[in-house]
């Protein structure tokens, strides 16, 4: 056992952080790979006709910010709703 | 071939046997019994058999049409793949209900009558509640509890339904209903109870993450989808099953989002697939319904997929809260595979099997111009992404190493897994043999450009919202905590109203004895006051005086004599 993980104390379980894929550059790295993605997906929309129903999907990039805001919307209204919603663990055994 | 018997009616008589075999044999048995299903399932023609008259009505054991080949084909893939999750373990209760019950469900949609598919309905009902109660827990045991009340109930107000309409048109066959009077509004909240309709839901996410490690897996499979063939089968086209299904497919999401059980938080992501069939059934379509109808197939094998994965997880680590969990990756590496290819599907990502058939249902609600249901369903396709597709495997597999460390899941677990993973990928890559089982006529290409890359942008974008919050920290950490849903009301609200008109009631009754007491009190004082030792009726009086007294009397009545 290395210096690293040593001040765990004896014992201890290994923390993953020694793993490739909890490195910062990993971690950047996907999140600027996928960016990446999501620029070239939303480009792409400029190249190829969609075959539509409503007109609306016919924006470039509808699809991509739609899922975007959504999402943002969904996570940070679940997270007032937790301020009504959260009780204790156990709070149905009381 | 045995004659024209019902293939769920194979599983149920079969399960009786299986306690009594001993070791490998019981093994091999209950894998050969859903395989013997199946040769029965496709040896039979299509039409109605097994019919026997009682008072009047016909009683149809066995209807065969494409409607109940599908389902009666998913349920059978289904137990069998069960069976291989659940070989590890040795608990006979578990064994016969799980088969009992996957049988139940197979002879409901194989019936062609309403009192049949009663006894069914019921039958699911009861057998299913041995997998939430084998986890032999307190918790458990009141949870199942509560789980059959409903379950039961939901039967109770399908028979009142059945025997109004029985009444009113003189017929017990189990065809196209609609929502058009009381009888069939009181069989569509049967269903609806059963299919976990907003406010009807709960008794999913209530008991579902409670029951054992194969016994949620089990569960997954068969009621809610029991309910949606029936919905197909009754209701297709009723326009308020659009709103119902729209309303299912949105709400579950924002609770699964702050959800920490992560079983928990598929039984939220289940409520809300479901919700998507729902939609397609209200639609009504050819393309819908059978977006609907390939849509539960699937589902069943990713959501069985998912809960496996989580089943597994809570196997080896002996906890399925996300605050616990995290970086599992690295001693489940199969389990972890499997679970993402699980999530991929959930989601739709192009080539997994829910793309090809939840895009039937978008498309068929777009066509007949549902625009705020289609948006409702394009939000409800992100969230869903967002807390099945990305927070199930990065909260037990990635995120914060926990230092859990464990083995791999068991072998049969594994190989449930993996040809569960593999039916995924092959409906997800290949299609076709999937839609020819589909009962409607209806044309569809899943794979067009414009398909494809709207959905990676939607589901891509999402993920990169999830980046976004993880990084800003704006992410709701997982926490240890009980978020109140529809439960509460019968399990705080109900209770607690009880106690306070009890409460009352007992301040009545108090105020209502202690004013009696006091009257009768004062009455027994007054009675005391002239009858008592010292009262006045109760003096002694001397022998001379008395003796006066009659004279006086004797007096006066001889004066009133001659009067």
């Amino acid at each position: 056992m290395d210096d690293a993980h040593s001040r765990h104390g004896p014992g201890a379980p290994e923390p993953g952080n020694g793993h490739w894929l909890y490195r910062p550059r990993t971690v950047n790295g996907i999140f600027w790979g996928l960016a990446l993605i999501c620029a070239v997906l939303g480009l792409a929309d400029l190249f190829y006709r969609r075959h539509t129903i409503f007109a609306f999907e016919s924006i470039p990039g509808f699809f991509g910010i739609f899922g975007f805001v959504v999402c943002v919307g969904l996570v940070l209204g679940a997270k007032q709703l937790r301020k009504i919603l959260k009780r204790d663990e156990n709070y149905y055994d009381r | 071939m045995i004659g024209s018997v019902s293939p769920g009616l194979v599983l149920i008589l079969g399960a009786l046997l299986v306690p009594f075999l001993p070791g490998k044999l019981r093994y091999a048995y209950m894998l050969a019994l859903p395989v013997l299903a199946g040769l029965q399932l496709y040896g039979l023609e299509q039409g109605n058999f097994a019919q026997t008259e009682i008072f009047g009505y016909t009683l149809t054991l066995v209807r065969v049409d494409k409607l109940s080949v599908v389902f009666g084909t998913i349920f059978l893939i289904a137990a069998f793949l069960n069976v291989i999750y659940g070989l590890h373990q040795r608990d006979a209760m578990q064994e016969v209900a799980a088969l009992v019950y996957s049988g139940a469900a197979i002879s409901a949609v194989f019936v062609g009558d309403l009192i049949s598919l009663f006894v069914f309905w019921e039958l699911t009902a009861i057998s299913s509640v041995f997998l939430i109660w084998a986890s032999r827990s307190e918790r458990a045991i009141r949870a199942g509890l509560r789980y059959l009340i409903i379950q039961v109930g939901s039967g109770v107000i399908l028979l009142a339904g059945v025997t109004l309409y029985a009444q009113q048109t003189g017929s017990i066959a189990f065809g196209h209903l609609g929502l058009t009077n009381l009888a069939t509004g009181l069989i569509l909240i049967a269903f609806g109870i059963k299919a976990a309709f907003p406010f009807l839901h709960n008794w999913l996410q209530d008991a579902y993450p409670e029951a054992t490690v194969t016994g949620t897996v089990v569960l997954s499979a068969f009621t809610t989808k029991l309910a949606i063939y029936a919905l197909v089968r009754g209701y297709p086209g009723t326009e308020i099953l659009i709103y119902i299904g729209a309303i299912m497919t949105v709400f579950p999401v924002f609770f699964a989002v702050i959800e920490n059980d992560l079983r928990r938080v598929l039984a939220y992501s289940l409520n809300n697939q479901v919700g998507f069939m729902v939609v397609g059934i209200g639609i009504g379509t050819p393309l819908a319904l059978n977006g609907a109808v390939s849509h539960a197939f699937v589902h069943i094998i990713y959501k069985s997929l998912l809960f496996m994965s989580m089943g597994a997880v809570l196997h080896r680590t002996g906890t399925i809260k996300g605050s616990e969990l995290g970086g599992l990756f690295k001693s489940m590496p199969l389990t972890t595979l499997f679970c993402i290819v699980g999530a991929a599907s959930i989601s739709a990502f192009p080539l997994f099997s829910g793309f090809v058939t939840k895009s039937l249902i978008l498309t068929a609600t777009a066509e007949q111009g549902y625009v705020i249901a289609w948006l409702v369903l394009l939000f409800a396709s992100a969230g869903v992404f967002h807390h099945s597709g990305i927070k199930i495997p990065y909260f037990a597999f990635f995120a914060h190493d926990s230092g859990l460390r464990c083995r791999e899941a068991p072998l049969n677990m594994l190989i449930a897994m993996g040809i569960a993973a593999g039916l995924c990928i092959f409906f997800g890559v290949y299609p076709d043999p999937l839609y020819a089982l589909l009962p409607y006529e209806a044309d569809y290409a899943p794979y067009t450009a414009s398909h494809v890359l709207s959905q990676l942008q939607l589901l891509l974008f999402s993920a990169l919202a999830f980046a976004l919050l993880m990084r800003t920290g704006l992410y709701p950490p997982e926490l240890r905590a009980t978020n109140l849903d529809s439960d509460w009301l019968y399990r705080k609200a109900a209770p607690a109203l009880v106690r306070r008109v009890m409460a009352l009631g007992g301040e009545v009754r108090d105020g209502a004895v202690a004013h009696a007491k006091r009257w009768l009190e004062a009455t027994f004082l007054q009675i005391h006051r002239h009858h008592g030792p010292s009262g006045i009726l109760a003096r002694t009086l001397s022998t001379g005086s008395t003796v006066l007294w009659v004279v006086v009397l004797l007096g006066l009545t001889l004066l009133m004599a001659y009067l």
